[in-house]
């Protein structure tokens, strides 16, 4: 969930500022992105100012996991980002997986095995196991649980979201 | 309909209810589209922030919020001065509501650190942020108390010495509420061959939804106020606020949209009033979304309590007396206070076969954050206690404590005094247990723990890890009898779908599906041909809300009922239709089918009813109360491994056998007992509130107020026993509640169990255990 910044600070570097705004260049479910932003504001804020409301805000410590977006395919805590770190990045936000109406495998197994309670968590928690599945394909259990392990979820005991998981691995096939 | 043993027949008939559907909410969950109270953009929206007290306890002398004013963008400032003084409850219960009217929007005092000052709107975040730095406060500090047994005595500080408050029950004493009860059949402790006397303490814990509490208001067109809340009770908020602010019911207008979990903390006007007000005061859409470390600090907490047990126990296993006392730390004002402490002994009592019964309660104000309602409410607190009293009991007759167990539990067609002596705030309802699988639920629970041979192998052990096994069994209400309602309204669509409108509220229990699976039985469709209106004030009819265990119970059955009026308005227009008598009809596949094979679509009936032939919308609305609260029973197992050297104790494995009725959607009930399962656990091992000496929340985040994650959660086996409870929609009884109640006590048994060491103290840390070890050696 550690964001990474190796090589980016010349991307960083190459953002206008004007009058204390920041024009920031990035990618959001495959959409090439202009935002105005304030050098202080945090992705998870840009994020969710901008529309992509599916991933929330649960602690803004980066412990709770809720806020969880992939960063270049990698998941990371949206709120401890700061939007500015996200220039000339690919970042896939919940909304960019699937719809209800033509939902991604993921979403799909996570509604079959009943893994959803009251939902706050679900995004970072299926960004998170398709970040697993898209490196590892037919994970084991300790792999999903390490996957899953910085998204918290109170209503479940999270036995239905690892066998999500699992089903979706297993219908990829 | 029903086996010799409860269990319901014909199951297989029923072709939507009993089968795990999908919740009609997943995908949008699932794809981030569903939308919580916080995924809307409102024009104009003003950002509202709350200061919050510094001091435990401490009178506000002076409050200047002049500079406050000044600051550009922002755009009120209220204090004590600005506000209605209307003691009121925030507790969402049913009016008139049994906790004591001993709060206020803003007062001119502060009893713990985290209770509400002042409160500013402002356009930004950081305008309103510098706006509450800019608020000076003149503080007459004064003695604090933190523990209710000292909080009792004579010369502590009084919390609640205003002259307005109403129904606190001794003020001077700090005490809140108060509760005792006796059923005595003989001399005390005179037929008991072994008295066990012994004290229990639970912690402060929080609920930690992930969605943290938020609440948006503003006025529409007609002046009217909109309050779009995270909140389990809806009805009860439109209520609450009207009364706090002065204003007409109808003036006040409640929407619930998706909510992030609730738990019992949002069962209760946390932020809803002062949003209100400060709409009012700007005529402006307001927002206040408190962050997590807020979220700790000044929101709602498990009421810790201590709880003596003094038993009697005869060597054949008859418990002769049980006198119990419980003193619950309700923290600055009395929320559930009164019901809460009852239900310590209202829902863990009558499980038990007793000669002799006397409850003590106590509710007791200190200078810490408010305790409230929380799953499991008070129940959690007594089964601790009961079920590791229980292990001691049998061990003190030299009896195995699974058949001392089955000697001393009710089973059905038994009752206990404790149901009419014991309500929720008031005297309860008589009831005889009609449904139980609580011996089932035992002997499968056993059965799937491996409990025989483990008991066995682990009884001699050497080396420095040690593994037990431990036993608890509980029960819990369904809805509370005579008290809670729910309603529910149907119509027919011209495509044959329905609108569903119910005043119930889904927090995230899947009560939308389950809902939508007895409304669909009744009326031969799928569950996805029901379209789900719930919990708004202006839109659905009247619910008690999510609480009390109560909405596939209570709400369920309003659901059923409405169901079957609809179904009578559709075959009686089909009949004119087809020709046929309506006794002839049934409803099956989104059709209507006669004897003799004629059959029409819901979507003709609707059509001619709508269009065609006398004219009417097929619609119509029933309610429900019940005047008994079935249990439903559970039985758990837990499996550790104690560290001798550093006291670590490791869950290996928790099994969890439930009867809750007929389960509406299996995969959903065992959700619902998965997830109190693991918040059980982590309650028992990890979670606690701690406080600096001046009252201070010192872990109010998720870093060091540590919830169990992935890795952290040991296997959870979830049974579901299945019964039928006559009383319930389709034979269901309750289920979300009941397994938070086990892990203290199963874990407690099982690690005495292990290693020979009894705690009465949760959470079980290695300091405590190894303390515990120490002391034994």
């Amino acid at each position: 969930m550690k964001p990474s910044n190796k090589g980016r600070k010349s991307a960083v570097a190459a953002i206008k500022v004007q009058d204390g705004w920041m024009t920031v260049e990035t990618t959001v479910n495959g959409a090439r992105q202009s935002w105005k932003i304030r050098p202080d504001d945090f992705l998870l804020d840009a994020l969710r100012r901008e529309g992509f409301k599916g991933a929330k805000k649960g602690c803004e410590t980066g412990d709770c996991g809720s806020c969880a977006v992939l960063l270049d395919g990698k998941a990371v805590a949206s709120c401890l980002l700061l939007a500015a770190q996200s220039q000339d990045r690919e970042i896939t936000t919940i909304e960019g997986l699937g719809t209800p109406s033509e939902p991604h495998p993921l979403q799909e197994a996570f509604v079959d095995t009943g893994g959803i309670q009251c939902g706050f968590c679900i995004p970072g928690m299926i960004l998170s196991a398709k970040a697993l599945l898209d490196r590892t394909p037919s994970p084991t259990e300790a792999e999903i649980r390490r996957a899953l392990d910085g998204v918290l979820c109170r209503c479940t005991g999270y036995v239905k979201q690892v066998q999500a998981v699992k089903l979706a691995a297993e219908r990829k096939k | 309909m029903r086996t010799e043993n409860g269990a319901l027949e014909g199951v297989e008939n029923l072709k939507t209810v009993h089968r795990s559907v999908r919740r009609v909410d997943g995908l949008a969950l699932a794809c981030g589209t569903a939308q919580f109270t916080d995924d809307v953009d409102i024009r104009g929206l003003l950002t509202g922030k709350i200061l919050w007290s510094p001091h435990a306890h401490a009178r506000i002398k002076k409050i200047d919020v002049s500079e406050a004013r000044k600051i550009p963008g922002v755009r009120a400032v209220l204090t004590h001065r600005d506000v209605p003084r209307v003691p009121r409850t925030t507790a969402g219960q049913g009016y008139p509501e049994p906790s004591p009217y001993d709060s206020v929007v803003l007062d001119d005092k502060v009893r713990f650190v985290g209770d509400r000052v002042a409160a500013v709107a402002a356009d930004s975040p950081e305008i309103a942020d510098k706006a509450l730095a800019a608020i000076r406060v003149d503080y007459e500090i004064l003695p604090a108390v933190f523990d209710p047994l000292e909080a009792m005595r004579k010369g502590a500080p009084v919390i609640h010495d205003q002259p307005d408050s109403k129904h606190i029950a001794d003020a001077q004493k700090n005490i809140a509420c108060k509760f005792d009860f006796e059923v005595k059949q003989g001399e005390w402790f005179s037929g008991a061959d072994a008295i066990i006397d012994k004290t229990y303490k639970t912690q402060y814990a929080q609920h930690c939804a992930l969605e943290p509490h938020v609440t948006i208001t503003y006025l529409d067109g007609n002046d009217r106020l909109i309050i779009r809340t995270s909140t389990q009770v809806p009805f009860h908020c439109r209520r609450i606020v009207a009364q706090s602010l002065k204003i007409p019911i109808k003036r006040v207008r409640v929407i619930k949209p998706r909510i992030g979990g609730g738990f019992g903390a949002k069962q209760e006007i946390v932020l809803e009033d002062i949003c209100s007000a400060l709409t009012l005061a700007t005529r402006r859409p307001v927002k206040i979304e408190l962050t997590r470390k807020e979220t700790f600090i000044s929101t709602r907490t498990r009421h810790p309590s201590v709880i003596r047990l003094k038993t009697g126990v005869k060597k054949d296993g008859a418990i002769t007396d049980a006198l119990m006392e419980v003193v619950v730390n309700s923290g600055a004002y009395g929320t559930h206070a009164l019901t809460v402490m009852m239900c310590a002994g209202s829902h863990t009592l009558p499980m038990y076969k007793i000669g002799n019964i006397r409850f003590d309660g106590r509710s007791v104000y200190t200078n810490l954050p408010i305790g409230g309602a929380y799953r499991g409410y008070g129940a959690t607190q007594g089964f601790f206690a009961w079920e590791s009293q229980m292990d001691l009991m049998a061990e003190a007759i030299g009896m195995d404590p699974v058949e001392f167990r089955r000697k001393s539990y009710i089973r059905a067609g038994e009752t206990s005094p404790v149901f009419k002596a014991m309500g929720e705030g008031r005297e309860g309802v008589p009831q005889t247990i009609v449904s139980s699988g609580l011996f089932e639920a035992l002997d499968k629970a056993l059965e799937a723990g491996g409990w025989a041979e483990k008991r066995r192998a682990y009884a001699r052990q050497t080396g420095v890890l040690r593994r037990g096994i431990g036993l608890a069994c509980l029960m819990q209400g369904s809805g509370i009898a005579e008290i809670d309602m729910g309603a529910a309204t149907l119509k027919l669509n011209e495509d044959g779908s329905f609108n569903l409108l119910i005043g119930a509220t889904d927090i995230g229990t899947g009560a939308d599906t389950v809902l939508s699976q007895i409304a669909a039985e009744v009326l031969g469709v799928k569950e996805t041909d029901i379209i789900v209106t719930a919990s708004d004030t202006d839109v659905t009819p009247f619910d008690v809300g999510a609480y009390a265990s109560s909405t596939t119970y209570i709400s369920g059955h309003a659901v059923k009922k409405t169901a079957e009026k609809i179904r009578e308005q559709i075959l009686k227009v089909a009949s004119g239709i087809l020709d046929e008598k309506v006794e002839d009809l049934r409803l099956e596949g989104g059709m209507v089918a006669a004897k003799s094979g004629a059959a029409c679509k819901l979507a003709e009936v609707a059509n001619t009813s709508l269009y065609y032939r006398d004219q009417h919308q097929i619609i119509a609305s029933a309610s429900h109360f019940s005047h008994t609260s079935p249990p439903p029973f559970a039985a758990h197992v837990a499996e550790v491994e104690v560290d001798t050297e550093t006291g670590q104790v490791t869950v290996l494995r928790y099994v969890a056998a439930v009867d809750c009725g007929t389960a509406i959607n299996p995969a959903l009930a065992e959700g619902q007992t998965e997830g109190a399962v693991l918040n059980g656990i982590s309650f028992a091992m990890t979670e606690e509130m701690k406080f600096a000496p001046g009252g201070r929340t010192l872990n109010g985040t998720f870093r060091k107020y540590k919830l169990f994650n992935t890795l952290d959660t040991p296997p959870i086996v979830t049974i579901l026993v299945p019964t039928y409870e006559p009383s319930g929609p389709f034979g269901a009884k309750s289920v979300a509640e009941i397994s938070i109640n086990g892990a203290q006590a199963a874990i407690a048994n099982a690690i005495c169990n292990a290693a020979g060491v009894r705690l009465y103290d949760p959470p079980f840390t290695p300091e405590k255990v190894l303390a515990a070890l120490k002391k034994r050696s």
